[in-house]
């Protein structure tokens, strides 16, 4: 029973994942890989600007993505979880798990649609006197783009973590005249903590491996990390070094989802 | 000062409720509208209700066979995902045994992997023990990626089983085998059936990692990235709308599964 999928996961993820720390370890001659212990392909990536820029511009762009969407999201899951009818919350969760089966792909093409200079939010302003802007190719049809993609799940992870807030909490904070803004930040805010700091972390998570937005909104050049593999993977034989550069990206998420989750189960008050 | 609702604040709570989800839904319905539009490039105002896009893709003989593709990769990698998951939820709910929490993490960490990365990893590795451009290789990075979800659903339901059932049926003199069959294949009938469903949705939308792997066997999203990278192509928007409906009616199938389990599982 539990076999199946063990050898499955194990055969067809974890041995991936094993292989590709080897090849990046291997040398390519005349367009064919072959197994080595190389350190030249690491020393090649990690010597470069170019790399380093790029790690820096991801680092950013899912950094700023994460935050942005939970503060976006925050009040939006706070009025699901407090403010709505028990049948209409049904209903709007209902809506935020529709996006997650729509193509990415076909939302993205969608939102040039509406982002490019002569798109339908240009005409829109350009209607009220206020003149063309550009926003696709820019890094904020990157951000557009990254927060389309993070919104709904950040809402339901945090809709899901109220969900637990003690309400007696909530109203005893009322019964003492603690303030309402005050009761968000310090009684429901912290109860919620390990919830908003996961959900943060997914959206940090999918922006720093997404390829789609940066390329198709943020115009691909200069390009994220992402980009760069999906560059060297197709442009020829060069796998060993997109090795590393993907190594790179799974160190750093494994790094910051260690940290995110120590932050977010942190006894209170310390 | 302190009453519970202040008006104001409720209200504009509410508006910005409402404006998230406009956000996340405006490409949505957006690719819907440009769908049925005759413009190329569609802006303010919008041109004249047209099926043109829908024809060209009806007659583009390339969309079909991405079609059959997606269709024939969804349906095998939904079976094995369930099976698979299946097997996965089980162990979890049944067993306790040294190194669970490894096996559990290796049941479902895969959508936690950025796809370009597992991508990556799956078209270096098959392509080394040839199995890469294969249709076989997309069913295999699919029921990796697919599996922890087809899990998920059915833990889901036997979290809800009366655990002296499985005792009970063995007291009577039920097998393993037979109390498997008998007890909890039935009970557990519905998450399987939503477990196919979903896996299956989300089988069809995959494009990143399809995308490396597939080499010509190409899946419908791996198209539509293909139709991306060219010149603006409305025909996305027609594609896209009728992948979404399809996968739609997957879901409210599999929802329906999941809210009346009573009356599926006679």
């Amino acid at each position: 029973m539990s076999l199946p999928l063990l050898f499955w996961q194990v055969a067809f993820f974890l041995a991936p994942l094993i292989f590709l720390i080897a090849i990046s370890f291997w040398t390519v001659r005349n367009f064919q890989m072959e197994p080595d212990l190389n350190l030249k392909n690491w020393e090649r990536i990690l010597t470069r600007g170019v790399f380093w820029d790029a790690y820096i511009r991801t680092m950013i762009y899912a950094t700023v993505a994460a935050l942005f969407t939970s503060l976006i999201a925050f009040p939006a899951s706070y009025a699901i979880s407090f403010k709505l009818s028990d049948k209409t919350r049904q209903w709007v969760v209902f809506l935020l798990i529709i996006p997650f089966f729509t193509s990415y792909l076909v939302r993205v093409y969608s939102l040039q649609v509406f982002l490019s200079d002569a798109g339908i939010i240009n005409a829109l302003l350009s209607k009220v006197g206020i003149p063309t802007m550009a926003m696709l190719n820019t890094p904020f049809g990157t951000l557009v783009g990254l927060v389309t993609l993070c919104l709904p799940l950040v809402i339901l992870l945090q809709v899901f973590s109220l969900g637990f807030v003690n309400r007696d909490l909530v109203e005893a904070a009322h019964n003492l005249r603690c303030g309402r803004l005050r009761t968000v930040l310090q009684v429901i805010v912290p109860s919620a903590r390990v919830g908003i700091v996961i959900a943060a972390l997914f959206a940090f998570i999918l922006s720093f491996g997404d390829f789609v937005s940066p390329l198709y909104l943020g115009g691909g050049n200069p390009p994220t990390l992402s980009i760069m593999i999906t560059d060297i993977t197709k442009s020829g034989q060069q796998w060993p070094r997109a090795s590393v550069v993907a190594l790179m990206m799974i160190s750093t998420l494994l790094v910051i989802a260690f940290a995110a989750i120590k932050f977010a189960y942190r006894e209170r008050g310390k | 000062m302190n009453t519970n609702k202040n008006p104001l604040i409720e209200t504009s709570l509410r508006l910005h409720l409402v404006a998230c989800i406009a956000f996340i839904f405006l490409p949505i319905l957006g690719s819907f509208a440009f769908s049925l539009n005759s413009d190329r490039f569609p802006s303010i105002p919008l041109g004249a209700f047209s099926t043109e896009w829908y024809r060209l893709i009806w007659e583009d003989p390339f969309v079909w066979v991405g079609f059959f593709n997606t269709v024939k990769v969804g349906l095998v990698v939904a079976l094995i995902a369930t099976i698979l998951g299946f097997g996965g939820a089980y162990t979890d709910y049944r067993f306790r045994f040294f190194g669970k929490n490894v096996y559990l993490a290796l049941a479902l960490l895969p959508p936690t992997i950025p796809v370009v990365i597992m991508g990556l990893a799956m078209l270096a590795f098959l392509s080394r023990v040839n199995l890469s451009g294969h249709a076989v290789s997309v069913i295999i990075a699919h029921g990796v990626m697919c599996s922890p979800f087809a899990m998920a659903i059915i833990r889901l339901r036997l979290s809800q089983m009366d655990p002296d059932l499985e005792a009970a049926s063995w007291n009577l003199g039920g097998s393993e085998w037979a109390t498997l069959r008998h007890v909890i294949i039935p009970f557990c009938r519905p998450a399987l059936l939503a477990a196919l469903f979903i896996t299956m949705a989300v089988s069809f939308d995959e494009f990143a990692v399809a995308w490396f792997v597939s080499g010509l066997n190409e899946t419908l999203p791996v198209k539509i990235l293909g139709f991306l990278q060219g010149q603006v192509s409305p025909r996305i928007n027609a594609i896209g709308s009728l992948a979404f409906l399809s996968s739609i009616i997957l879901i409210i199938f599999a929802q329906m599964l999941m809210r009346n389990p009573t009356r599926t599982s006679k």
